[in-house]
């Protein structure tokens, strides 16, 4: 690292690498110099004028956001010349920014109105008119106020740099100068609300959003978002038990302030009026609400019947629900019933990697590792789609350290932009493609591979074969759908020897019972054990649910505690913000039965005390306790032996876009009302 | 065609020589008069020895800064592996400046041979002459000139078997004073809109695709094959210290004869006014002149003995900017003039950055209302201080040129605003 | 090229902007920021003589803001306004570099210096019968 440089601010004598901007300089040193424009990460625009400071031996103030620190500079950010140039600039920001605070989304979290309050006048001497324009709707999410935004660009240059959409741009000049939507009159993005986020003022809103609350009457609950699997965290503002918005402002978890959609909107399917409160019992074609102790006797005493008289249970546990549930789950069927027949729906073979790489340790990426990657491939995903925290990873990679992507898909699909190179192969010839770029990858310093449903068993070992060839450090990401779809597997809610596996328990025709934990194998199949008794555990009624003889009402990942495992392998804690009347967390469920049945399985449904089990007795879970009760992410190692349950037959990934979420998506009427088609953005 | 003025006798024709003969602007002509001899005498010397001769002819960039122009040509790197381009901004657009457009209609390869040398000096082969959009007529003249150089050999591959390859090419704007900051320029050039960039980088080490450039005035390319063809001290000589050569002055305003005129640097203002511009006209007395494009602080009619160099000017508070001399005579509203101008940079305003796109927006409506009889004590110094809260702080020189002529206007005749309190302006001119 | 374009078309269309994009290799939106920039492109059409009129300092000291007055009552239109026959636009612009010839016109791209109201008019009615004419 190169020396360190010299430098004075506000007196205190301070030091900062070569290149760090005064405004960082300061940052890092407790020292704020207010801004607008400057945003980190983002490309440079000097033009809110507010980080202006005082620097020696300049003739005038120097831009704060643009200036690079040099030895012996002698910074000033609070003489009275700076003093009175923020005042000023915030004086002519408050000219044509209408003073509608107390009507304003904004209000109470607002920048500029903290910086006034800060730095600003006590009192505006401007008497003239106005400049105005009509406030307009870009799309159900996206609002836009003219006259309230300053014009600092950060919405243009997340969308285009980091969301790599490109949305959004600047129309008109001077005063009238405007940010203005990619089709004119609307938008056609990803809707992911980044811009809104960013915006310091009330300027972008969301449909969801606006005009329900004031920031101060919500409590704040940081959680892990319950859609995909790339663990992002977002903050849920919750005012009395109902969710109305989430975002990540703190840039706490692995995602930084990033979100898509789903994350940021699509949590309204906790609200829906589809979800289920109460109990039901099947009572011919028709479902009847019965209580909890009803539905609890019946279920634990058709189970308890069924185990005694040595009947087949086939189980089915869920990428959704917790570590914990899984876990519990697993044991409960194991060693309360058991019985074999356990599986989930797998959407990618973490199974086959982790075999080939045979315990090796450190093989598997974080979301970190593909920011600072110097090499990335993809192979066989349309990653800014289905993974679109991994994407936004990869493109900060390439904005930042002009890391190299290499692209193996089917069809065109949004990282071909930023491509270093990009070739199309089918299912199936994604690894003679891979022959093709091995000259280039080996030359590469370092690599991470990404890589989706289509590289099944073998194909995985090839391709780590292929990697280990190359003669270069090779990480892996192993693609899987949902948020806890990793956890799923490293709980082993696989099937024992020779027990049947997720479409075995589908298609039997023997078993007489069947237990579905948040999952809809019976989306577009029927059951085959026709005779079975059914219980499903589930927020709506969903395929699976008319199916039952017994559906529980179960708490979204929104309303509980615990643990999800990423798509990355990281483990990170759910934090319950939303109430819903008459639902319970799986876990208390799946523990109510067991007690109902007078099973003793020796560990009680608590979420940590199951946590402190899994720590104990699951490979790679010795994770340490201080990183995850604050918030943070650790990752589970790589299990060093894959035992049978692990393996699986079968493994389809759904390919959710930016706009579906499994079942999910279709009780979110945000997803449900953004009309555009996924991939509408490819440009060529 | 459009008329303009007569020459005066008083001029010194440099740049402007060839503007009386027939056919000025056609090849023949420029060869039969000396031109491009510069160019040969150039090829025959280093870089090194051409940025010298430009120093020691004390040329300063003509656009309005008044930048020395050897030392700007010395900040290209000469080992950068890229590209290096020679821009020529001909996007004049400071009210009162009208010069660029007569040396490229009627001597525009004078124009061409300087960005050609300009090339030798910084290893670049390519040239772009940026020209505003409303000079299309310039546009066809350029093309027609870049024709005819490359048909006999002056442009294109191995330039009269000298081995130096140059290219020439137009490019149009589109309506924006802010594209003459020579960065909004490159954008503007780049096809984007004309938004100044960050500096640094500079555009000497990256300018124009990212490549070294140099970018100039037209007429101080215009200068330069006269600079090496005769040397740079009898360049300097013509002018003032530090302050050399002729340059093209542009007067405009209440005078008997306006025009353009081609006189020494250091030419005293009112013998400019009286002798090569004819008085002010119908009999009326001066009262104040704007000595460079409307950018410049006005000069009181007291203030007007001053010779017309960058540091007399500089030293009188004001600047030698564009050379256009805009002259007000007595019966001139100061605060419509005000209003006018300040209107004019609202209007050219990018938005970009907060104090000028917020500044020149409150300070239009201010005077506009002030004009219009419905100021207040107040207002006054208001208007001042938001001038000078522009000054300084915003991200190009748009605003400082915005505020700089304001404060001046507002400090050397609050009398004339203090008059508009009564409700009306004193000079009828509403 | 957007502005040789808008000479062909007379104006900018959505088609224009959409062309404009994809001979360049940019989205519409980035041909539309443009546009919205300049202040000689324009998304509505224009007469077929565009007349502007310079205000700006040292046309206006010379009788340029009457020229525009003038012109603007003689054609009945407003800034930026055009004539019921599509013939005659106005509009008062910023310095087009005629400051020493003031007061200065220009129809379409071509100046007119020493512009009186009479000789304004002379220039309109001459327009008027060519077009007559042909």
């Amino acid at each position: 690292m190169a020396d360190l440089v010299t430098l004075t601010i506000d007196g205190r004598t301070v030091k900062a690498a070569p290149g760090t901007l005064v405004i960082d300089a300061a940052k890092q040193n407790g020292i704020e110099i207010p801004s607008f424009c400057y945003y980190e990460g983002l490309s440079l625009q000097a033009a809110c004028r507010m980080c202006l400071v005082e620097i020696e031996k300049a003739p005038k103030l120097m831009v704060g956001c643009t200036t690079p620190v040099a030895e012996g500079m002698v910074v000033r950010t609070d003489s009275p010349a700076v003093r009175t140039a923020r005042k000023m600039t915030l004086e002519f920001l408050l000219t044509n920014h209408p003073l509608d605070c107390p009507v304003c989304d904004k209000g109470g979290e607002c920048e500029l109105q903290d910086m006034v309050f800060r730095y600003g006048a006590g009192e505006s001497r401007f008497a003239e008119m106005k400049h105005h324009v009509d406030e307009k709707q870009w799309s159900p999410v996206v609002f836009y106020d003219g006259p309230r935004c300053i014009l600092c660009y950060r919405c243009v240059r997340v969308c285009n740099e980091g969301m790599g959409v490109g949305a959004l741009g600047i129309t008109n000049r001077g005063v009238t100068a405007e940010i203005a939507p990619n089709k004119g009159d609307h938008l056609e993005c990803d809707e992911c609300g980044a811009c809104i986020d960013i915006c310091p003022v009330g300027a972008l809103t969301s449909g969801t959003y606006r005009y329900k609350t004031r920031p101060w009457e919500m409590e704040y609950d940081a959680t892990i978002c319950g859609h995909c699997s790339n663990g992002c965290k977002t903050t849920l503002g919750v005012r009395n038990g109902q969710i109305i918005r989430a975002n990540n402002r703190d840039k706490s978890g692995v995602n930084g302030e990033f979100l898509c959609i789903k994350g940021r909107y699509g949590f309204d399917f906790v609200h829906s009026e589809e979800r289920l409160q109460s109990p039901l019992k099947r009572v011919g074609d028709k479902f009847e609400e019965i209580s909890w102790a009803e539905a609890l006797a019946t279920v634990a005493g058709k189970f308890k019947a069924i185990k005694e008289r040595g009947g087949k249970f086939g189980v089915i546990g869920s990428n959704q629900t917790t570590n914990e549930e899984n876990f519990y789950l697993r044991k409960f069927v194991r060693e309360g019933l058991g019985a074999p027949n356990i599986d989930h729906r797998r959407t990618g073979d973490v199974g086959a990697l982790l075999q080939a790489l045979g315990g090796k340790q450190g093989a598997l990426a974080t979301v970190g590792d593909l920011y600072l990657t110097k090499a990335a491939l993809v192979i066989g995903s349309d990653l800014s789609q289905q993974h679109p925290l991994l994407a936004y990873q990869l493109r900060a990679n390439k904005r930042h350290h002009n890391a190299h992507l290499y692209v193996v898909a089917p069809g065109a699909v949004r990282e071909d932009q930023y491509a270093f190179k990009s070739v199309r192969a089918a299912a199936g010839g994604e690894l003679a493609a891979l022959e093709g770029l091995r000259d280039s990858l080996k030359a590469e310093a370092d690599l991470t591979i990404l890589f989706g449903d289509s590289l099944q068993g073998e194909a995985v070992g090839k391709l780590v074969a292929f990697a280990d060839s190359l003669g270069i450090p090779v990480k892996y990401v192993p693609l899987v759908d949902y948020s806890n779809s990793r956890g799923a597997f490293d709980m082993g809610v696989g099937p024992a020897e020779g027990g049947l596996d997720y479409n075995g328990i589908v298609s039997a025709t023997d078993l007489d019972a069947v237990w579905v934990v948040g999952e809809n194998p019976l989306k577009d199949k029927a059951l085959g054990s026709t005779g079975a008794f059914v219980v499903v555990q589930d927020l709506f009624l969903t395929e699976t649910a008319k199916r039952a003889d017994i559906v529980l009402p179960s708490a979204s990942a929104y309303e509980k505690n615990g643990t999800v495992t990423s798509v990355t392998g990281e483990v990170q804690k759910l934090k319950s913000g939303a109430k819903v009347m008459g639902a319970k967390p799986d876990l208390e469920i799946i523990g109510l039965i067991g007690k109902e049945m007078g099973l003793n399985l020796g560990l009680i449904w608590k979420s940590d005390k199951v946590f402190e089990e899994i720590r104990k007795t699951v490979k790679g879970y010795d994770l340490p306790l201080p990183i995850l009760t604050t918030g943070g992410a650790a990752q589970a190692s790589a299990a060093e032996v894959m035992s049978s349950e692990q393996r699986a037959a079968s493994i389809q990934s759904s390919r959710d876009t930016l706009f579906t979420s499994g079942t999910l998506g279709r009780y979110s009427k945000m997803l449900q009302s953004v009309m555009e088609s996924p991939g509408g953005l490819y440009r060529g | 065609m459009p008329q303009f003025n007569e020459p005066s006798p008083l001029e010194v024709k440099i740049l402007t020589k060839r503007f009386q003969l027939p056919n000025s602007a056609s090849i023949d002509t420029y060869l039969a008069t000396d031109g491009y001899k510069a160019f040969l005498k150039a090829r025959e010397m280093t870089p090194e020895q051409i940025v010298e001769e430009v120093k020691v002819s004390t040329l300063r960039g003509r656009g309005g800064a008044g930048f020395p122009t050897g030392m700007k040509w010395s900040f290209v790197p000469r080992n950068s592996p890229k590209p290096k381009y020679v821009i020529c901004n001909a996007d004049e657009g400071e009210p009162g400046t009208c010069k660029d457009r007569l040396l490229m209609e009627f001597d525009p390869h004078q124009l061409i041979e300087g960005m050609m040398i300009a090339g030798l000096a910084v290893d670049a082969h390519k040239g772009y002459i940026y020209i505003r959009g409303e000079y299309r007529y310039l546009i066809e003249i350029m093309d027609k000139a870049i024709a005819e150089a490359y048909a006999r050999g002056w442009l294109g591959k191995n330039i009269q078997g000298t081995g130096f390859d140059f290219d020439c090419y137009t490019h149009t704007g589109a309506g924006s004073y802010e594209c003459g900051e020579e960065t909004a320029l490159l954008e503007s050039l780049e096809g984007k809109r004309g938004v100044p960039r960050l500096k640094p980088p500079f555009p000497a080490v990256s300018g124009a695709f990212q490549s070294p450039t140099i970018l100039n005035n037209v007429e101080t390319y215009a200068a330069v094959p006269a600079i090496i063809r005769d040397g740079g001290a009898a360049f300097a000589a013509l002018g003032t210290p530090k302050n050399g050569g002729t340059r093209l002055f542009c007067l405009s305003g209440h005078l008997n004869k306006p025009g353009v005129y081609e006189l020494p640097m250091g030419f005293n203002l009112l013998r400019m006014i009286n002798e090569v511009g004819g008085g002010v006209r119908n009999g009326k007395k001066l009262k104040a002149v704007i000595p460079g494009g409307s950018s410049c602080p006005v000069l009181r009619a007291d203030e007007c003995d001053i010779p017309m160099d960058y540091d007399s000017l500089a030293k009188a508070k004001s600047m030698a900017g564009s050379g256009g001399v805009i002259i007000l005579d007595e019966d001139t509203c100061m605060v419509r003039a005000a209003m006018r101008l300040m209107k004019f940079y609202q209007h050219e305003s990018c938005g970009w950055c907060v104090p000028c796109r917020e500044g020149t927006t409150w300070l239009k409506k201010i005077l506009v209302r002030f004009h219009d009889g419905r100021g207040e004590r107040q207002d006054i110094d208001m208007i001042g201080e938001l001038s000078k809260s522009i000054l300084g702080r915003t991200f190009c020189p748009l605003g400082d040129a915005a505020a700089m002529p304001t404060i001046a206007f507002v400090e050397k005749f609050r009398d004339e605003f203090e008059a508009h309190l009564n409700g009306k302006c004193p000079y009828g001119q509403h | 090229m957007l502005l040789y374009a808008q000479d062909e078309v007379g104006q900018v269309t959505e088609e224009l902007i959409a062309e404009v994009a994809s001979r360049c290799g940019v989205t519409p939106l980035q041909v539309d920021e443009v546009v919205g920039y300049y202040t000689m492109l324009h998304r509505k059409p224009l007469g077929k003589f565009h007349i502007q009129v310079c205000t700006n300092i040292a046309c206006m000291i010379t009788g340029g803001q009457e020229l525009y007055e003038h012109v603007c009552k003689k054609l009945g239109v407003g800034n930026r306004g055009i004539t019921e026959d599509g013939l005659f636009s106005v509009e008062e612009v910023e310095c087009m570099g005629s400051c020493s010839w003031a007061p200065a016109v220009q129809v379409n791209y071509d100046f007119h210096h020493y512009m009186t109201p009479e000789k304004l008019d002379a220039l309109i009615d001459a327009i008027r019968q060519t077009r007559k004419a042909q």
